[in-house]
């Protein structure tokens, strides 16, 4: 049995005499695909952090893919970053003026892999999402939808074992939102750990696993064994 | 993952699960230089307008100090070529003072005793007559003009260096009879501007001849406000006395300094402190070399005009980390290290200012080039001038990028995050 991506245990994070996440104990297994959701103000962007280890957690134990995050310096956890994370934003963060290929190919800057493999890796991975003929397009060209979809391709790039994912349709019209959702989907039938931050309750609904989060606690993980087409 | 490049492993830990976890370190990877050179350069490449002033406020300043020491030192190869021509091996000799603060007088056996000395290849000499030259005989007695009237041995322009601008110089004959060389200013001080058998100027209560004009003389400056005629002339016609008050003389190079410190005491065996000595081509590298207060200020003032620069780099970098959080926080995200992040800041500060020093040195070269050219000068750049100004822009880049760079890399990737 592999070990899970994420393994959360006892998890807190104060900010001052504020805790923001309390007791947290999550196991998200290989393959999965799951929301985390709760209005804002609930403890998910800290949770996401912790998870993303953009953070570190007050108290607890963190594993992420197998490491535990206390025992990493500031460095290791950077080059986690870099092989074992993707990371998909509301607002996309990609750099301005610069083509797609290359805001998608500085997906693998960090990794030590060449530029030219960069490169050949962000093509393939902009087919994968199907903006391969918008390659050499700058991200202003784009819609939305393309944005965070070159967004995704840049997250996935690598082939990293746990995909996070912060409000991905909340900067989207519904159509663009559901084309996203579509392609988690994908990229999680095709083997990917996708973990999908939101307030939205019907995006969380849409999906096989939804942990609730509410003033900074998880108060119920909900499985559903089929999903409504 | 598969961790090929880490040999180093962590050992086994036990969650409280009691599940063994097993990982290598993960490790991070360097940025090839390559890439090292694009990150840093992306964020001028996003933003080219205020790169290009950033830029320019360095470029400015090297320019000013380049320009500075390049202008003086083509003035100062000018010189060297100048002297090159006219030699460094005249030597001057004149009575000055005596004790009792009178005109002295060198000996009548002064040139003689001095064509004597071994290294000594020429020898020549002027004596000032008691004379005035005027344009004709109605000008007032009082408005001489400051015109010398001086008898000239006939190998004075061999000696000096002296060259006819008009007409011709003195000879044997003419050296007889009432004729005048004048001195380039002496010349156009009388508003003489041709020399000619019908030129004439009124000299020691007669009329002398124009024969020749003189260009100016630049080993022998006081000759250009002096009119000269012939020894014997002199001597029948204005009551010159014969002893010279000033003896030129040209020595073998390699022996000019011997010459210069025998030289007093062979003109006047009996009062060697009387006399004056001097070398003209120094007097003339002196002159120039009184620049030199100027030059220290103006570079002084291009040292402000670079710090300023600096402080523009620091500025602008500032600002730039501030508006680039949210790239921080992606970068971040992305795997970038700390020390990458700070590294790619230092290294868009150092090339903001790289870019700013060689368009400085660039400019600098230009305007000396042109300077020079205006001049009639040699251009020239010294080789330690540019290199020092694109080092200096070098470490003004790395102590205006340094601050803002550590901040980059402080910032927490959340915080960066957020504030998208």
């Amino acid at each position: 049995m592999s070990s899970p991506v994420i393994e959360l245990r006892g998890v807190s994070r104060a900010y001052g005499d504020v805790t923001a996440l309390r007791d947290a104990e999550l196991t998200v297994g290989r393959g999965e695909l799951l929301a985390v959701v709760g209005p804002s103000g609930s403890g998910k962007s800290t949770l996401l952090n912790i998870i993303g280890t953009l953070q570190r957690p007050s108290s607890g134990t963190v594993l992420i893919d197998g490491h535990d995050v206390s025992a990493l310096t500031d460095r290791e956890l950077s080059a986690l970053r870099a092989q074992s994370i993707g990371f998909v934003f509301q607002q996309f963060h990609l750099a301005a003026g610069t083509p797609v290929l290359d805001n998608v190919a500085d997906g693998l800057l960090y990794s030590g892999r060449s530029r030219a493999e960069r490169r050949r890796l962000a093509e393939a991975a902009l087919r994968r999402v199907g903006l391969g003929r918008r390659l050499l397009h700058r991200p202003h060209q784009l819609s939305g939808g393309e944005k965070q979809r070159t967004a995704i391709a840049r997250a996935v790039l690598g082939d990293p074992p746990l995909l996070l994912a912060d409000e991905p349709t909340g900067a989207l019209d519904s159509a663009s939102g559901e084309n996203v959702m579509a392609l988690l989907r994908e990229l999680n039938a095709a083997g990917t750990t996708v973990l999908i931050i939101t307030h939205d309750r019907d995006i969380a609904a849409g999906l096989p696993r939804a942990v609730h989060l509410k003033d900074g606690a998880i108060v119920r993980d909900e499985r559903r064994e089929a999903l409504p087409a | 993952m598969s961790g090929t490049s880490n040999p180093r492993a962590r050992g086994t830990s036990t969650g409280e699960t009691g599940t063994p976890v097993t990982a290598r370190r993960p490790r991070a990877a360097r940025l090839s230089p390559a890439d090292l050179l694009r990150t840093s350069g992306s964020g001028l490449r996003s933003r080219p307008l205020r790169a290009f002033l950033s830029a320019l406020g360095i470029a400015i300043g090297i320019a000013a100090m380049v320009s500075v020491v390049g202008v003086s030192a083509s003035s100062k190869e000018d010189l060297n070529r100048r002297l090159e021509a006219l030699g460094t091996n005249l030597l001057k000799v004149s009575p000055g003072q005596s004790f009792t603060g009178e005109a002295a007088r060198l000996p009548a056996e002064a040139e003689k005793m001095i064509s004597r000395i071994g290294p000594v290849e020429q020898v020549s000499a002027v004596g000032k007559a008691d004379a005035k030259v005027y344009r004709n005989d109605h000008v007032p007695a009082a408005r001489s003009g400051g015109i010398t009237v001086a008898a000239a041995r006939l190998d004075l322009p061999d000696t000096t260096g002296a060259e006819v601008a008009a007409g011709s110089w003195l000879n044997e004959a003419t050296s007889r009879y009432p004729a005048v060389v004048l001195g380039g200013k002496a010349a156009e001080r009388l508003g003489v501007h041709r020399a000619g058998e019908d030129v004439r100027v009124w000299l020691g209560e007669r009329w002398f001849t124009v024969t020749g004009i003189l260009h100016e003389v630049p080993l022998a400056p006081e000759l250009d406000y002096t009119a000269l005629v012939g020894w014997p002339v002199a001597e029948s016609e204005l009551g010159f006395d014969g002893y010279a008050t000033t003896i030129y003389t040209r020595s073998a190079e390699n022996a000019v300094a011997d010459v210069q410190s025998v030289l007093g005491a062979t003109a006047s065996p009996e009062t060697p402190n009387e006399t004056e000595v001097s070398r003209p081509s120094d007097a003339l590298a002196a002159k120039e070399a009184t620049d030199a207060t100027l030059n220290a200020l103006l570079l002084g003032l291009g040292a402000v005009a670079l710090l300023v620069g600096g402080v523009g780099v620091a500025n602008t970098m500032v600002i730039s980390v501030l508006e680039r959080r949210a790239e921080i926080g992606l970068r971040r995200s992305l795997g970038a290290t700390r020390g990458q992040v700070r590294t790619q800041f230092l290294g868009e500060s150092l090339l903001l200012s790289a870019l700013g020093g060689v368009g400085g040195v660039l400019l600098g070269i230009g305007v000396t080039t042109g300077y020079s050219a205006s001049q009639g000068w040699p251009g020239v750049v010294p080789a330690w001038a540019m290199a020092g100004g694109v080092a200096a822009t070098l470490v003004i880049g790395g102590l205006a990028g340094l601050y803002p760079a550590l901040r980059a890399a402080r910032l927490p990737p959340t915080e960066a995050l957020a504030s998208a």
